[in-house]
């Protein structure tokens, strides 16, 4: 079981959310984050003049699959959420050691 | 006629009221909108107050009231407010400085042109919205006020009543909004069905609520007098908005839930369709009128959606259609008890007035539709009127305005 955790543009969402789907994973967990990368910012303008905002507002999508479907799952997620412009975001890969449904308390594999 | 200090008072205070309407507009959409587009929708209604403030003082209150030519657009004559000055009009309000009656019907065409910019959201170029709301307001809303309202028009002339803009402000308004959505064409997120969840409610809420408090400058204003009619209009226009709020409420209820977005709307369709009854039917005709426009502009909603018109705010179901029926409604309600200046309606054995109410609403409808799909596709061909696919994604804040609503989460 791994956990791929992708931060990724705002408006992206609904395409990664979609490819998600289409390849069997339909629970995943989204919340809003700021962080910075190359993309070094952005300028906004004040009454007068402008500042740089040097956090960005990305979303971080979480998304446990089994290890036979990681490489489908990020190739997917690679391809829907890539712009080409930098500031598309990152996916991490982690390792879960296990997994509980509450509802039922079934663990492992069945639980995702 | 001499100045009257209490004409006067009111009508500069209704003038501010219908003011605040505009800011009022801006929260209203600008809550129904996703957070990432609050702000372009916001500024559409601010831009009103800037440029139509400034073009009806230059010319945009000359071309709509000032002596005419032939009841079709209003002339030259008082072009830079030449002739406007402290002492009455000859023709308008004859007891309140000229003045006090120009500013009046300026708040009148800045909200008419906010009101418009609900169809457009998410996806406008600001430039063309700017240029569009310019041309509107001269080819468009000043004929079609001459008309009803300025002296000599043809349709005041053939007796059309409309007492403070069911057909200059909200059918005009709403029809045109019809019209630039269409030519527009429909949001991304809206033609793949995606979530477009209203960002922020309780923003809408308090927009519903100024512009009903400033709504009783916009119908009791137009009395143009402080007195009984003003009171009259005052009170029937606070009825059909009770009326239609809560007979949306009941219909969203049917349908799931009462929500406060319906309630909301309920309210301004109300509004908007007593706007041009308010002063020539009885105050208690506010309640068939209120009831009868949230049942048609809910509906006129469903259909909207129903024929996958992005139409995004709902201008053409909520202010046209209310308007419409409000027009309508003038016909079966009025009395010429309410308002010696008015008439008689069917409900007193005058189904001409009926008629005359009937040929204000079509030529009103044709005008609008037909004047905006010719602005719109010049400004489409010139300028062009949508921004770019990535700039609709990101949304318009950040691409057309450099700001965003909610920042700063992180110092």
């Amino acid at each position: 079981m791994k956990k791929i955790e992708a931060i990724i543009r705002e408006e992206k969402l609904e395409n990664v959310k979609n490819v998600v789907e289409e390849n069997g994973y339909f629970g995943m967990t989204v919340s809003e984050v700021s962080g910075r990368g190359r993309q070094k910012g952005l300028s906004l303008q004040w009454r007068v003049g402008e500042y740089r905002v040097d956090f960005l507002p990305k979303l971080k999508v979480e998304v446990v699959v089994l290890d036979k479907d990681v490489s489908k799952i990020l190739h997917a997620i690679v391809s829907s959420a890539r712009t080409g412009e930098s500031g598309d975001g990152k996916i991490f890969v982690y390792s879960v050691d296990n997994a509980v449904r509450i509802r039922t308390g079934e663990d492992g594999d069945n639980a995702i | 006629m001499a100045v009257n200090a209490a004409d006067t008072a009111w009508l500069l205070i209704s003038a501010a009221l219908v003011m605040l309407m505009t800011p009022g507009v801006a929260l209203f959409y600008g809550g129904m909108v996703r957070r990432k587009s609050v702000l372009s929708t916001m500024m559409m209604s601010f831009a009103a107050l800037a440029i139509v403030g400034l073009i009806w003082v230059l010319y945009g209150y000359s071309l709509s009231f000032a002596p005419g030519i032939a009841g079709i657009i209003g002339g030259l004559d008082w072009v830079g407010l030449r002739q406007v000055g402290q002492e009455p009009s000859a023709v308008y309000a004859s007891t309140v400085p000229h003045l006090a009656f120009m500013i009046f019907q300026a708040m009148f065409a800045i909200i008419t042109v906010a009101l418009i910019t609900g169809a457009v959201v998410e996806r406008i170029k600001f430039s063309a919205i700017l240029v569009f709301s310019a041309l509107w307001l001269t080819v468009v809303y000043c004929p079609v006020a001459h008309w009803v309202w300025g002296s000599g028009g043809w349709l005041g002339e053939l007796g059309a009543l409309d007492f403070a803009g069911g057909t200059v402000v909200h059918i005009a308004a709403g029809v045109s909004a019809l019209a630039l959505a269409k030519l527009l064409g429909p949001r991304k997120c809206f033609v793949n069905r995606e979530p477009m969840e209203p960002h922020n409610i309780p923003m809408v809420a308090l927009g519903a609520g100024l512009l009903w408090f400033g709504w009783f400058g916009f119908n009791a204003g137009s009395a143009l007098i402080s007195g009984g009619l003003a009171a009259s209009a005052f009170v029937a226009t606070n009825i059909s908005a009770a009326a239609a709020a809560f007979t949306w409420m009941i219909l969203s209820w049917r349908q799931r839930r009462p929500s406060l977005l319906g309630i909301a709307t309920g309210a301004v369709a109300g509004l908007g369709a007593i706007t041009p009854a308010a002063g020539f039917v009885p105050p208690l005709a506010g309640i068939p009128i209120g009831i009868v426009a949230a049942v048609i502009c809910y509906y006129c909603m469903l259909f909207r959606m129903r024929r996958g018109i992005d139409e995004s705010l709902d201008v053409w179901a909520v202010h046209g259609m209310g308007g419409t029926w409000g027009a309508l409604a003038t016909g079966i309600f009025a009395s010429a008890a309410i308002n010696s200046a008015g008439a008689d309606g069917l409900l007193l054995g005058n189904a001409l007035q009926l008629a005359r109410q009937v040929a204000g609403i079509a030529a009103v409808w044709a005008f609008a539709f037909g004047g905006t799909w010719i602005l719109g596709r010049l400004v489409d061909i010139t300028i062009g009127l949508r921004v770019g696919e990535t700039e609709e994604t990101v949304g318009l804040d950040i691409s057309q305005h450099g700001e965003r609503a909610y920042g700063g989460a992180l110092r």
